[in-house]
């Protein structure tokens, strides 16, 4: 039993000494992957660790000790808890209101619950800071209200809800569109009342899909910068937040890194339960001809109840983005709001810079974490060599490491020759490549799950040599794809903030920071002038892309340029 | 063009057996002639594809020859030999029209434009296209997939044509017509043809010879009446319909054979070599061969026994008799309005004419020596 592992890597091999393009390659990703991914957090656990050269507790006891960054880290953990259940229950609503209850308006609805994915992150605080804070437009300017205490607890909770149930709907909707309707009208032929098919088949079988996308929304509420820093003020500490300020403000690097390490655990740990167990136990339905959605397990009260709950939370996210909209134009914000430009001219003079770098880092780090996450999902799927599990494993571990570990990580790694990168444009490049390759990886091993291998041999059989059968049949296929995971890869890097923070200098700078540190000085109106045209910039790549893969392949029907 | 394999076989690494490898396809040796339509049958497993995929260069066999045309094509690749293949899942181009997919192959070649255009017309036509060839894949039946997928084969005029499993995605009624259509089209082209199934009727519809496999070596190669009528094993008589097997002694060696099956001798038409006078052997007999009648009519018989089930399927009706042997008798009576039919209960006599019944030797599997397998 010992020997087979061996074995098996040893014929894998020998395989790999025939092919020297694909051993070059397969090193070369390794390598990559160990220098920018596994160095920099082993650089962190250092910092921790080996403070002053040598293996110290010291800075860990220091940290556990203190009653202040003890409360962040269970601040945290209960932000990250109630997040997950609050922003899944959400996210539960309204993809049954999409996929089950058949309310009016559900492609409305669906693009409500999409907005706030392609918008930065931080875009709720921003709004609640405006319509609930000291001249906010609802609790100043309606209720004459002064210093409405909406920092801390209140205001995070409500700005982490609406920023992350998006991502539990994009989730449970794909899960109870793959639960065959059928099997809930053969619960109710079979005598069940519609709760009780609710309860006893609707839900079970949702059951991995939502425990799946409440571990999800905890580790991206763990890792959620944005928010708690404009928002949790300092008589509610953030972990991630602290982590930053440590290391900005007090120049303490191995208390920063041990603040992050305590951030790493519980992340980690939430993503081997999904990845490892949670997605292991999705039910497949079997199912033999496709099937009319036909689900009658929806009461008229029912249904008018989910469809004012959807309404009130429509309302919400509306709110979120008028707030921002009318911020952006308003000459002082809950004192004077005459219509103005000077927001606008402030950020295409003094801010023109941010928006040239961001535009530049993250045009030029989407297609190259794009391609990067293609070569490593056909390298993972369609090839065995040693290491494969290992490569499968880095490559995806960008999502559970909160970004402002890695960035903790990147400045520990890349301050010191031959890698001193600090402040350059590579080490903001690398960071993002890194950090984004996961998006790519998914769509590339999706597109390459579906295509037939034999589709490519056929090819083959023709005449086709392998450069022809490349270029003619197997890139057509998959370009597509490529370029839907490619919107995904450059919104992410568009509204990226966590570990970018500690990374921009002043040759460099990102928008999404200075939106931090506009909102920092107060200057809301700059703040949502930026925001306005980030999401302006966001929206018109997405339609241009969109456009140019409609235009170009829309003959495959619709499915890849959906999202 | 004449295909012939020597010796091929084909030994997989697999490190998950306590071998380490597993021998797919074990030494198959078989001459296809010009034109000549042969099918491999096989259980899933039984290296039938694999000996396709070898022929077609998509496998390198471990040992042994392939030769098309008297050539050695070993060490071509699939895209330097003149086979071409029709996949069992068809494998369209998705962004390809159907015009596009049949004339890949004509334009891949450097044909003139116009060659091209006039090759693909006239296959399109043949095969009943011409009106969707501007449609994508998507927009086409799985019976119309099916067309194209065989039209761009074809329309290469391949050497030798490879099918595999071609039918198995189409529902039964399309599966019917495809199999008339693919012998059609053979016909007509003269392409020699070597198809992959496991599905015995398929087989049986559009070969001149079948190759029976099992685990990776030839049971038997012969024409559809001889694999079902005279199957060199228990196995090939197995696997192509249904069978009774009556264990014996052989009493007499001579033409016709005379066998004691406890008690009574038959007379058996037809013996593969190894029965001997004698010796052990088993007496294959088809349901459809069995004769029944009324017990206490007399008449011939070389066993009695009792209905326990009769099914009424219209065109025949199935019985399963307990005659005292060790397995349930099987026994299909065509026309029962005419014959009149038993019912459960009923005691009948059964008989067999002795060119219905087929000897085997009693081992359960004796595969045929090597060299028998060229014809």
């Amino acid at each position: 039993m010992q020997r087979k592992p061996f074995a098996r890597a040893v014929a894998e091999l020998r395989r790999l000494r025939k092919d020297p393009v694909l051993a070059i390659m397969v090193a070369a990703v390794l390598a990559a992957l160990a220098l920018f991914i596994i160095y920099p957090l082993v650089m962190v656990v250092f910092a921790s660790l080996r403070p002053d050269g040598k293996w110290s507790l010291g800075v860990v006891r220091e940290v556990l000790g203190n009653a202040y960054l003890g409360q962040a880290f269970r601040n945290s953990l209960m932000m990250g808890t109630l997040t997950a259940v609050i922003g899944s229950g959400l996210g539960f609503l309204f993809a049954f209101a999409v996929t089950r209850a058949d309310v009016p308006f559900k492609r409305f609805l669906h693009a409500i619950a999409i907005i706030p994915i392609v918008s930065p992150p931080f875009i709720g605080a921003l709004a609640i800071i405006m319509l609930f804070g000291n001249n906010g437009l609802i609790t100043w300017n309606l209720l004459r209200i002064q210093n409405f205490p909406i920092y801390g607890f209140r205001g995070l909770m409500f700005a982490q809800a609406i920023t992350f149930f998006p991502v539990a709907y994009m989730t449970l909707r794909g899960v109870l569109e793959s639960i065959n309707p059928t099997l809930e009208d053969a619960a109710l032929d079979l005598g069940g009342s519609r709760f009780k098919v609710f309860m006893r088949v609707t839900l079970p079988l949702a059951a991995p899909g939502i425990a799946s996308a409440m571990l999800v929304l905890f580790i991206e509420t763990l890792a959620d910068f944005g928010n708690p820093l404009i928002l949790a003020g300092s008589r509610f500490p953030i972990l991630s937040v602290q982590a930053y300020l440590e290391i900005t403000g007090m120049y303490d690097l191995p208390k920063g890194a041990t603040l992050s390490i305590l951030l790493l655990i519980p992340s980690i740990t939430a993503w081997i339960i999904q990845k490892y167990w949670v997605s292991r136990k999705r039910y497949v339905t079997i199912t033999g001809k496709p099937t009319r959605s036909s689900s009658k397990i929806v009461s008229p009260a029912a249904r008018a109840a989910i469809f004012a709950g959807c309404l009130f939370v429509a309302a919400v996210v509306i709110l979120v983005y008028v707030a921002i909209i009318w911020g952006a134009f308003a000459k002082v914000w809950g004192n004077d709001n005459t219509p103005t430009l000077k927001h606008f001219q402030y950020v295409f003079s003094v801010g023109f810079k941010a928006v040239r770098d961001t535009l530049t880092i993250a045009g030029l780090s989407t297609p190259i974490a794009g391609l990067l996450g293609m070569i490593i999902a056909f390298l993972v799927v369609r090839k065995r060599f040693p290491g494969r599990r290992f490569m499968e494993f880095t490559s995806m571990l960008s999502f559970a490491v909160p970004g402002t570990v890695i960035g903790i990580g990147y400045i520990l790694a890349f301050n010191r020759r031959p890698l001193a990168l600090t402040g350059t444009l590579a080490i903001l490049l690398l960071n993002f490549v890194f950090r984004y390759i996961p998006v790519g990886i998914e769509s590339g091993r999706a597109i390459l799950m579906q295509i037939d291998p034999s589709i490519e041999e056929a090819a083959v059989d023709l005449g086709a040599d392998s450069k022809t059968t490349f270029f003619r049949i197997t890139l057509p296929m998959i370009v597509p794809a490529y370029f839907s995971g490619l919107v995904f890869t450059f919104v992410r890097a568009m509204t990226a903030i966590s570990a970018a923070i500690f990374l921009v200098s002043a040759r460099w700078n990102l928008m999404t920071v200075q939106i931090m540190s506009q909102v920092e000085s107060g200057r809301l109106g700059a703040a949502a002038a930026f925001s306005v045209i980030l999401v302006a910039i966001i929206f018109a790549a997405i339609f241009l892309i969109r456009a140019l893969l409609r235009a170009r392949y829309g003959r495959y029907g619709g499915s890849m340029l959906n999202f | 063009m004449s295909v012939r394999l020597i010796d091929v076989t084909k030994i997989f690494e697999d490190p998950t057996r306590s071998e380490g490898k597993i021998t797919a396809v074990d030494r198959v040796n078989l001459e296809v002639a010009e034109g000549e339509f042969v099918t491999f049958l096989g259980p899933s497993g039984c290296g039938k594809t694999t000996t396709l995929r070898i022929v077609s260069g998509f496998e390198a066999p471990t040992e042994g020859d392939i030769i098309i045309a008297g050539r050695r094509v070993n060490d071509d690749p699939p895209n330097k030999r003149d086979t071409s293949m029709v996949f069992q899942s068809y494998a369209i181009f998705p962004h390809m029209s159907v015009v596009q997919n049949i004339s890949f192959g004509l334009e891949l070649k450097g044909r003139p434009k116009a060659v091209v255009r006039e090759e693909t017309a006239r296959i399109m036509d043949v095969m009943g296209l011409s009106s969707m060839a501007k449609r994508r894949p998507d927009q086409l039946s799985g019976g119309q997939q099916q067309r194209v997928a065989l039209a761009r084969a074809i329309v290469n005029r391949p050497k030798v044509l490879l099918f595999d499993e071609p039918l198995s995605n189409l529902d039964a009624k399309l599966r019917d017509q495809m199999r008339l259509e693919i012998r059609r089209i053979q016909q007509t082209f003269g392409i020699t043809s070597i198809y992959v199934t496991h599905d015995q009727i398929e087989a049986m519809t559009v070969s001149d010879r079948i190759v029976v496999m099992d685990k990776g070596r030839v049971m038997q190669v012969g024409t559809p009446f001889e694999v079902y009528s005279r199957p060199a094993n228990r196995f090939v008589a197995d696997f192509i319909g249904r069978v009774n097997f009556f264990d014996g002694r052989v009493v007499e060696g001579g033409d016709p054979l005379r066998v004691d099956l406890g008690g009574k001798t038959v007379e058996v038409g037809s013996r593969v070599p190894g029965v001997v006078e004698g010796g052990r052997a088993v007496v294959a007999v088809r349901p459809e061969s069995l004769r029944l009648h009324p017990a206490n009519e007399g008449g011939p018989s070389f066993a009695t026994g009792k209905v326990t089930k009769a099914v009424y399927l219209g065109s025949v009706i199935e019985y399963e008799l307990d005659a005292g042997f060790d397995r349930p008798v099987l026994a299909v009576s065509h026309d029962p309005v005419d014959a009149g039919f038993f019912t459960v209960g009923d005691i009948v006599a059964l008989d067999f004419s002795a060119r219905a019944a087929h000897a085997l030797a009693s081992e359960i599997l004796k595969p045929l020596p090597a060299t028998s397998g060229i014809a």
